[in-house]
């Protein structure tokens, strides 16, 4: 395509989207997730009298917050060809880490920074590794687990219970009109596309995980990349360690147990392939709604039983996974 | 029969970092640890520390015994854990709600891990999905499946057979020793007694030319997932023997993480292309020597989650080339 100097590069980018749009085949799988979103919500609103109402979708986002949180920085990590197996130990240490500040008299704002600070420096240590002695990044976040799970648990073994009047007001709110949890969903899901799509940054990933080799030969700088990359998604998953504290009013060192499966399949089921290189924000934002429209959907049905959750969501998995195999071998040939 | 000589040997060595870390905390117990060597015989049973570790390790040494034959072939399984929960939990329910005899209930469990290593491999080599995302399905799923089968609760048994898997002794030595042995020694047997071997490294060393070289690539890859399916749920089997339960959500939890890491300790490229049993073995023994020793300087268990973690960076940063490549510069 003619790239044309100009200084419309949002209507640029805007035209980029539409003439992409749904027909482009590395948008096929998010067409897909946003296929299967809308039919599982039209089934639902069939099927189901009174889903067509505020609460539920409020409850939708209220009960996704901190997994959608989670899978934003995920989706980075994704698209740059890695893995963070470490979030949902992250989400533990973070709340119990605010929940014992403010319990020693903090105010929960600084403690909320600190627990930001440490998710973030967590994960660019862990990037930098990954870079500096090429470790898979599968094993070092699996450290980056035990250590952040193993901390957490040192911290304390029990709940503790914050009692504090600004965290109580903002917990208050969190059954108001506008919950804090989904606030900083929304807020991170925005910049998140918006990084993604039009910085120079999430270029730099998208093209990162295309291939290290040929990123580099075009003048990305891998290691900071790679280090930002995996920063951002500790940085998203002490977001959610602070979500989840707003929820319980209440830090738990096992809070955030198996987060990082969950995350991983909300991605994967919103089109962003495990191979790296490809992918969006968009669809993964659709494919936590998917999550949380089955989680939703099951009760109404009379499916009480929680494996079945988790089987449905396999099943998800392994058709988009084939699905995304299949288009692979399309374009392969 | 030179060549065969030679190829022992080069596995031999793959074990080697494995067996100097296994080296290390013997040294460490013999220095710190009073008593750790004492072995007992009491009611004619083997008892004693590093009884305690081989005993305990079994499980994992297990689950690296097919972790390493997946991972030399160029592919993980991140489904092991969810495997043993489905063996455990088919085993169970076969004994205690539909009154089969036990050695059925084995023969089931076992059906079951060859049936999802088949699943597995079919993902793997059939549809030619990457293994990380073909095993995360049954990661995910596999857990709801065994509720399913366990219809969400506990599923308690008490049958002689099933209770002698993980608890019984023969000639003073517990079970899941002899189990694990049998395993290693099969393995063995299996890869460096035929060419198995050589055509899973073959594989995961280098595919178009494994294939162009006339190894049936697909099928030794499937073939690979098949027995890590097995030993899963033979480690499954043992997992429930020794609770005499079978516990859907705890069975096998985050254990394919520990297979993963005492394969590569062992000496398997995480690269594909070689791999060594034995060492998957002393990988697996190291890391429960390592949670046993903490245990008796009493250690909590959370900060051997801690310790745990220093060894994963210790492991990757020991078997990464880059460093080894600064090492070899100085």
């Amino acid at each position: 395509m003619v790239q044309r100097p100009g200084r419309f590069r949002f209507l640029r980018a805007l035209r980029d989207l539409r003439v992409h749009g749904l027909l482009s085949p590395q948008d096929v799988p998010l067409a897909a997730t946003v296929g299967v979103l809308l039919a599982l919500f039209a089934a639902c609103a069939i099927a189901f009298p009174g889903f067509l109402s505020p609460g539920v979708a409020r409850n939708l986002l209220v009960g996704n917050a901190a997994l959608g949180l989670v899978c934003i920085g995920m989706t980075f990590v994704i698209i740059s060809g890695g893995i963070d197996l470490s979030v949902g130990a992250a989400i533990g240490f973070s709340s119990i880490l605010i929940a014992s500040l403010v319990q020693q008299g903090w105010h929960p704002m600084p403690a909320f920074g600190l627990a930001l600070t440490v998710g973030a420096a967590g994960g660019a240590t862990m990037g930098t590794l990954i870079h500096r002695f090429a470790l898979p990044p599968f094993l070092v976040t699996l450290a980056g687990m035990f250590l952040y799970r193993g901390g957490a648990l040192m911290v304390s073994e029990r709940s503790i219970t914050i009692r504090h009047p600004l965290h109580r007001t903002l917990a208050e709110w969190g059954s108001g009109p506008v919950p804090p949890a989904v606030v900083m969903f929304v807020v991170a899901a925005g910049a998140g596309f918006v990084v993604a799509r039009w910085t120079r940054f999430g270029r730099d990933v998208y093209a990162l995980g295309g291939g290290e080799e040929s990123a580099r030969l075009m003048g990305v700088r891998v290691a900071g990349v790679k280090v930002r990359v995996y920063a951002i998604s500790g940085l998203c998953a002490a977001l959610a360690g602070v979500a989840m504290t707003l929820a319980t009013g209440a830090g738990n060192a096992t809070a955030g147990h198996l987060a990082e499966l969950d995350a991983i399949a909300a991605v994967v089921i919103g089109g962003t392939p495990l191979s790296g290189g490809a992918g969006s924000m968009v669809g993964t934002v659709a494919g936590v709604l998917i999550f949380g429209l089955i989680q939703e959907a099951m009760p109404r049905a009379g499916v009480t039983n929680s494996w079945w959750f988790r089987i449905a969501v396999g099943g998800l998995l392994l058709g988009f996974v084939l699905l995304q195999r299949g288009l692979e071998g399309r374009r392969g040939q | 029969m030179r060549d065969s000589a030679r190829a022992a040997v080069r596995a031999i060595g793959r074990a080697a970092p494995a067996a100097a870390a296994v080296g290390l905390l013997l040294a460490f117990n013999a220095a710190f640890t009073p008593g750790f060597f004492d072995l007992a015989v009491a009611d004619g049973r083997l008892a004693g520390s590093l009884v305690d570790v081989v005993n305990r390790g079994a499980v994992v040494a297990l689950l690296a015994l097919g972790m390493a034959l997946v991972i030399a072939t160029g592919g993980v399984d991140l489904s092991v854990g969810a495997v043993m929960a489905i063996a455990g939990a088919t085993a169970a329910t076969l004994v205690a709600q539909h009154g089969a005899s036990p050695w059925a209930a084995i023969a089931g469990a076992l059906a079951v891990g060859a049936a999802a290593g088949a699943f597995n491999g079919a993902l793997v080599a059939g549809a030619g999905v990457q293994p990380i995302v073909a095993t995360l399905v049954l990661m995910v799923a596999g857990r709801g499946a065994a509720q399913l089968l366990t219809g969400g609760q506990i599923v308690t048994f008490n049958d002689p057979v099933l209770n002698f898997i993980d608890g019984g002794f023969v000639a003073g030595v517990p079970m899941p020793v002899l189990i694990a042995a049998g395993a290693l020694a099969l393995g063995l047997a299996l890869t460096r007694g035929t060419a198995l071997g050589l055509f899973v490294e073959a594989t995961g060393d280098n595919e178009r030319a494994a294939r162009l070289a006339g190894v049936r690539v697909r099928a030794v890859k499937a073939a690979a997932y098949v027995l890590c399916g097995v030993a899963a749920s033979v480690a499954g089997l043992l997992a429930a023997s020794d609770i005499r339960a079978a516990d859907a959500n705890n069975a096998g939890l985050y254990l394919e993480l520990d297979a993963i890491l005492a394969a590569v300790l062992g000496g398997t490229a995480l690269r594909g292309g070689r791999f060594s049993l034995v060492g998957a073995v002393l990988g697996a023994l190291f890391i429960q020597g390592l949670t046993t020793t903490l245990y008796l300087h009493d250690v909590s268990p959370n900060a051997t989650l801690a310790v745990k973690a220093g060894a994963v960076l210790a492991v990757c940063l020991a078997v990464s080339e880059r460093v080894r490549a600064w090492v070899g510069r100085k």
